[in-house]
């Protein structure tokens, strides 16, 4: 296993950075937010990631992807993460992507993964119920009825869910409130399906989020995604997947924040010269630089284990989680506060990256999560 | 790759054959095999087995041959830390001069003074000690004051180190002293004095671990062959911070306690003491603190090891040793204080009944690992480095 990149990577990260640089710079997430872009999201953009084979970085060839693997897509999410770019990219490669991958028919494959390589379609995950990621925690129910499944409930924090194309939900057809047994997937179209109602939320990231409503919702048996109470076994590797590449997107987050940080301790004066000659601030710095250092490491590591199918996915992607969620909270409020008052101001871009960095945070498991996941998969 | 792993058979059949059963335990207290003149062997397997492996040049895997060392190459050296990690075989021969000195030596030594020092120190025939901080030189080091004069074919030294770690215990002594009063940095040359001699003496200090293991070390009309001072007159300085180098290198990876991550034990430590539910550590405070600490030691050896593939992978030296130095001796702390708050009363012991051997030497431990982030150059003095080295921010 290697911690450093090799040829290829490096040339797909040079690749990666020049394209968000360039074509998906901060003005342009905030030319969406300020126009109330109905979409939240870029299409002109999605598509160009699409053309560059970035949405199909982890599909294989045989269904129209570039099979480049897991580190491949990380150092893309690294490079969205530096300039905020908003993409589908979390929502329906790495988990609606990586859960048809891992669960899907081969009809289902046939029809989802080559529209997911060519960005022709949108995916979200229907999974949360509460303030707080708990995704065995499932009230909303899937009965049988015929060949169909009826599906009442309701989602939260459904990330792009009022963009999405088909939903994968995921319901409870047995068990209690907090089993894993007893858990089922659906792909849910989300034109022309009754009883289903989508409403965006505004998060303070100003991404995209929606609650989902179903009211008796019918669905066919078809549709079900790995087996019927069986789907957190498919559930839950997406979900480390999901949690890597937030993880990894954060990384070029707090890289951003921790560089401008510097930059503007080099370049502000204060009391006749440049704050950056205080002590106060370089041991502060050069903290976070530890900080930024061991992020690294673990997004590396987290990545090449799912790369090489290793069996400490669920640790890693649990450490990477907890602590990207950390440290992005420390360097996001420390690079605010070493800003002083231009910091505050909406024009500068650092409340962005805080704003941004929280609602990652809360993805998929917050630290709190992710500690106590970590702790009982050593088995204390 | 064939021939490796022809290397590697040879040196487990060697290692089975030579390595004694009570070298493949544990080290225990006071069984540390450092070597030097005044060597104690508490466990006569200790000096066999060092004899043995100095022998094959293994103390010093690495090292060139010519000096006595075993000439390996980094893969060869990897191989055999593996087959002795294999067969739990302590270190043969723990020493300043393997850590810091001989590195060094070997970069800026003369051939003569190579041939003279070198095989002793792989042999673990002469012990080392480091005297470079004084009274008023300390995270100020190049403002030592130790004199150092010319007599013409000896030199003379006059001044007081401190903390002078086992100097009590050491055959010679690798100074900073001063040669040139007119400059700082410029005036500081890098000698080597043979201890056993009238000029030189030394007073162990206790610390509050109870140990006394540094000491102070005066100089008085204490001399040195002019073929002992190491490079250039008032060059010292240079070969000085590459030897810290080598010091923070070693000191950073007690981050990682031994190689033991958070300590393999600590969350063991925290059922057994404070108690467990359903499987888990009862007290969730606890329980998160060393999640918090296990994690943080997951990372760092992680950062350490992407920084030796970076080296190797040629991309340049990867994050600064400071950063290792800092944030490894910050980590074994918390670690430290983290196990002592698992332990309760129990880790507060000093000495006698009522406390088990591993409780009080933990004790013990802990009060010594403070010093981990003093030694070496403070952690502020670290985060200095970066902060002006890695950051580039200015004075
Ligand atoms: C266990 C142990 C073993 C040792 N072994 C040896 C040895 O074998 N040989 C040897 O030569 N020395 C040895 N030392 C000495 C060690 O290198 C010094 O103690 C160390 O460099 C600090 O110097 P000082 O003690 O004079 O503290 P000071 O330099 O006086 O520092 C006091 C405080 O001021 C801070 N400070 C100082 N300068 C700055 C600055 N510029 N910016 C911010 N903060 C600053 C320090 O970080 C520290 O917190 C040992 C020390 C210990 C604890």
């Amino acid at each position: 296993m290697a911690l450093v990149l090799n040829e290829e990577q490096a040339l797909l990260k040079e690749t990666a950075e020049q394209f968000f640089q360039e074509k998906v710079p901060v003005a342009n997430f905030r030319k969406l937010r300020d126009s109330k872009d109905e979409n939240g999201y870029d299409t002109a953009v999605w598509r160009e990631i699409a053309n560059l084979g970035f949405a199909g970085i982890m599909v294989p060839e045989q269904y129209g992807g570039t099979d480049f693997g897991p580190v491949g897509l990380g150092l893309v999410l690294e490079q969205a993460g530096r300039t905020l770019a908003a993409t589908p990219l979390i929502s329906t490669v790495l988990l609606a992507g990586s859960a048809i991958q891992q669960g899907g028919t081969s009809a289902q494959r046939q029809k989802y993964l080559p529209l997911i390589a060519s960005g022709e379609i949108v995916m979200a995950l229907a999974l949360e119920e509460g303030a707080h990621h708990n995704p065995c925690a499932i009230a909303t129910k899937a009965e049988a009825a015929g060949d169909n499944f009826k599906i009442t409930g309701k989602k939260v924090f459904v990330l792009d869910g009022h963009v999405a194309d088909v939903l994968i939900v995921a319901a409870r057809t047995s068990g209690g409130p907090k089993d894993t047994s007893g858990i089922t997937l659906f792909l849910v179209d989300t034109k022309n399906t009754d009883g289903l109602k989508i409403t965006r939320t505004h998060m303070a990231d100003h991404r995209n989020a929606a609650i989902v409503e179903f009211d008796g919702v019918s669905v066919p048996a078809a549709n079900v995604l790995g087996s019927v109470d069986g789907g957190w076994d498919v559930l839950e590797p997406a979900l480390d997947i999901g949690r890597i590449g937030i993880a990894a997107e954060t990384l070029g987050l707090i890289q951003q924040v921790f560089d401008t940080t510097v930059d503007y301790l080099k370049e502000r004066k204060q009391f006749g010269k440049v704050i950056g000659s205080f002590q106060a601030l370089q041991h502060r710095a050069a903290e976070l630089f530890c900080e930024v250092e061991l992020c690294r490491s673990v997004v590396l590591e987290a990545l090449s284990a799912v790369e090489e199918r290793r069996n400490d996915v669920p640790k890693l992607a649990s450490l990477a989680k907890a602590r990207l969620a950390e440290a992005s909270r420390l360097i996001t409020n420390e690079g605010l506060q070493m800003h002083g008052g231009i910091g505050m101001t909406d024009e500068y871009d650092i409340g962005l990256f805080m704003k941004r960095a929280r609602v990652a945070a809360a993805t998929l498991g917050d630290a709190n999560f992710h500690r106590n996941r970590y702790a009982e998969l050593d088995d204390y | 790759m064939d021939a490796l792993e022809k290397f590697r058979a040879e040196t487990r059949e060697w290692l089975e054959a030579n390595c004694p059963a009570s070298m493949r335990t544990p080290m225990k207290e006071g069984e540390e095999p450092w070597g030097g003149r005044k060597a104690v062997w508490k466990n006569p397997d200790s000096k066999i087995w060092m004899e043995r492996m100095a022998e094959r040049g293994w103390t010093a895997p690495t090292w060139p041959k010519e000096y006595g060392g075993g000439g390996l190459t980094k893969e060869e050296n990897m191989v055999l830390q593996q087959e002795m990690r294999r067969i739990h075989a302590r270190t043969p021969l723990m020493s300043f001069g393997l850590w810091m000195l001989g590195p060094a030596l070997l970069e800026f030594a003369n051939e003569e003074q190579k041939k003279e020092h070198i095989p002793p120190i792989v042999r673990g025939e002469i012990r080392w000690c480091q005297g470079y901080s004084e009274p008023g030189a300390g995270s100020d080091l190049a403002g030592l004051q130790t004199k150092c004069e010319d007599k013409g074919d000896h030199y003379l030294v006059n001044g007081q180190k401190i903390w002078t770690s086992y100097a009590d215990k050491a055959d010679w002594i690798f100074c900073l002293v001063r040669t040139d009063t007119s400059k700082k940095h410029e005036g500081i040359s890098f000698l080597l004095i043979d201890m056993d001699q009238p000029g030189v003496e030394t007073r162990p200090i206790t610390m509050i671990s109870g140990a006394s293991p540094f000491c102070e070390t005066f100089l008085t009309d204490a001399k040195a062959p002019k073929k002992n001072l190491v490079g250039e007159l008032n060059k010292g300085w240079t070969i000085a911070k590459r030897l810290l180098q080598h010091e923070r290198a070693m000191i950073s990876g007690m981050g990682l306690g031994g190689g033991g991550g958070a300590g393999p034990g600590i969350e063991q430590a925290a059922k057994d003491y404070i108690g467990e539910e359903n499987g888990r550590i009862a007290d969730p405070s606890v329980r998160d603190k060393i999640v918090r600490q296990k994690m943080d030691s997951q990372a760092f050896a992680l950062t350490m090891r992407r920084s030796a593939e970076e080296a190797k992978a040629g991309q340049g030296p990867g994050a600064a040793s400071s950063m290792f130095k800092y944030y490894g001796t910050e980590l074994n702390k918390r670690r430290y204080e983290l196990l002592l708050e698992v332990m309760g009363i129990q880790g507060l012991g000093w000495e006698g009944e009522g406390f088990s051997e591993d409780e009080l030497t933990t004790t013990r431990a802990w009060l010594r690992s403070k010093g981990n982030s003093i030694e070496g150059g403070t952690s502020e003095v670290q985060l200095n480095v970066i902060a002006k080295r890695v950051l580039e921010l200015p004075e």
